[in-house]
């Protein structure tokens, strides 16, 4: 047990040592003392801002995503169903997800300019909507036949066996869908953006507040880890079922 | 049923491209923001036979091309240094755990002050950015190696490189090709990302000239070809995978019966 600690603080411990000691002395404009930075973060982030930038970063993030997740199994499911439906929008719809997200942002902003909040909640949920569309789709046609028939004997609605039997897959997109958010969160907020945690930093890149614009890259990257750890509890919990069946097909073979 | 299914996908492409084309026409998608299909498609035209197209085009392919090469080898040889030593693979877990979802975006400001609208910007974001799915799989693969074939090669005094080249590296190969095709994809995302928002040289700068300059048939134009060369990445990736891979169980049984 205690061997597991050190393996798991040990690295970690010894780069954030490195940083201190290597940046400790510097005058270099780029890389100020570790120190340094430290000692900006609390005023930076904690006070006022956590409120005007913070929040309202992490809102649009998380709305963005839930519209593309109700709206991207929905869809995934019916198209996924219909055998015909599948061949006719899969070449529509790989298209569509090989579009770099980022560049929804100036065809967005086309239509309604780039002030409001509208315009990137649109574009995070756009942006998430095809990986979790096309997984869903992908999901619900590898749905076993023989499950589909059962259901349909003892007379279950059908959803209620296909969004479990896709849940892994599913879970797979939702998963992909929650770095573009983050990704698409910080971009948004670079063209025309009053508040959010990526025009802050970009701010206090433009006024060479070095220091600061550290803290913002910390603070990404904190958001950035922390939201992987809740996606992870929440698959952990909703494909349980799904461990425990691999684990005896894996012991029975 | 092949052709049947690939006649719906172009019957569905041409859906899309219809109802582009009547949104705009029939006056309930304001023409400024979305002209019709047929426009795009006439600026895309114009687009091949602009040489400053093709400039961009090509130095879009090169910053991807290097970043995922970067990637692609740093992340394979890290792979299998770390993933074959236990100790070494117990030691780093947490921390690439950690920075893998550090979104690379986040070091757009640094790389700003320190290379400005060069090239290295983007490549720093492509290469972080595709590194760990790369890192990642190749993990996975070598920890997928069967022990028992292992020792078996060991016990009967396979040389370390023969170990490697018969054991490791057929059972890696999978995972490294998957980690390929989510880096590719990952990898150009960050690309024009770069060129959009840094302004580094590229097809994602000219989108955003287009857009700001109001060029809005061009912009659509420009996002198209984008996507396109989205859909190349991927079935290059995926052709790659059915060619190194066709002796394996999980491309095999994709051969239509």
């Amino acid at each position: 047990m205690i061997r597991r600690i050190v393996a798991a603080v040990a690295l970690p411990v010894v780069l954030i040592a490195l940083w201190w000691l290597l940046t400790a002395n510097s005058t270099s404009y780029f890389w100020p003392p570790l120190a340094d930075i430290l000692k900006v973060l609390p005023d930076t982030w904690f006070g006022e801002r956590a409120r005007t930038d913070i929040a309202p970063s992490i809102a649009r993030l998380l709305i963005g995503y839930l519209c593309a997740l109700v709206i991207g199994v929905a869809a995934g499911v019916a198209i996924g169903i219909s055998p015909v439906l599948r061949a006719l929008t899969e070449p529509s719809l790989e298209f569509f997800r090989a579009i770099p997200p980022p560049v929804l942002v100036p065809v967005i902003a086309l239509f309604a300019g780039y002030t409001g909040s509208l315009s990137k909640v649109i574009t995070i949920a756009l942006g998430c909507l095809w990986p979790i569309l096309l997984n869903t789709v992908e999901g619900v046609r590898g749905v076993d036949e023989v499950l589909l028939d059962t259901a349909r004997s003892y007379r279950l609605p059908r959803h209620s066996v296909i969004l479990p039997a896709a849940g892994p897959q599913i879970a797979a997109g939702a998963r992909q869908a929650l770095s573009i958010a983050v990704i698409l969160m910080v971009i948004s907020e670079l063209f025309g953006a009053s508040n959010g945690i990526g025009a802050s930093v970009v701010q206090f890149q433009r006024s060479f507040a070095v220091p600061q614009m550290w803290t913002g890259i910390i603070v990404l990257g904190l958001l950035g880890v922390l939201l992987s750890l809740i996606f992870r509890v929440a698959e952990h919990r909703a494909l349980a079922w799904y461990r425990g069946w691999r684990d005896a097909e894996r012991a029975s073979r | 049923m092949r052709s049947s299914r690939t006649g719906l996908g172009l019957l569905g492409l041409l859906l899309v491209a219809a109802v582009f084309e009547v949104l705009p026409r029939a006056g309930l998608v304001n023409r400024d923001y979305l002209p019709p299909a047929s426009e795009m498609a006439g600026k895309l035209a114009e687009l091949l036979g602009d040489s400053a197209f093709w400039t961009a085009t090509g130095q879009t392919l090169r910053g991807w091309g290097a970043g995922l090469a970067v990637a692609m080898v740093a992340g394979v040889a890290a792979g299998a240094v770390i993933g074959s030593v236990p100790v070494l693979r117990e030691f780093t877990a947490s921390t690439i755990e950690f920075l893998r979802p550090i979104p690379s975006v986040a070091l757009i400001p640094l790389v700003v002050l320190i290379y400005g609208s060069r090239p290295e910007s983007a490549l720093v974001l492509v290469v972080y950015a595709a590194l760990w799915q790369v890192l990642v799989q190749v993990l996975y693969g070598v920890a997928d190696v069967d022990p028992v074939a292992r020792d078996t090669a060991r016990s009967y005094g396979f040389s370390k490189l023969s170990i490697a080249r018969n054991i490791l590296l057929p059972t890696a190969l999978p995972y490294i090709l998957t980690g390929f095709r989510l880096a590719a994809a990952v990898a150009l995302i960050l690309e024009i990302t770069a060129e959009l928002v840094i302004g580094v040289p590229g097809l994602g700068q000219l989108i955003g000239v287009a857009q700001s300059s109001g060029a809005v048939p061009r912009t659509y134009a420009l996002v198209i070809v984008v996507g396109l060369i989205g859909v190349f990445v991927n079935s290059l990736a995926r052709m790659l995978e059915r060619r190194l891979l066709h002796w394996h169980p999980s491309v095999r049984r994709e051969v239509p019966a």
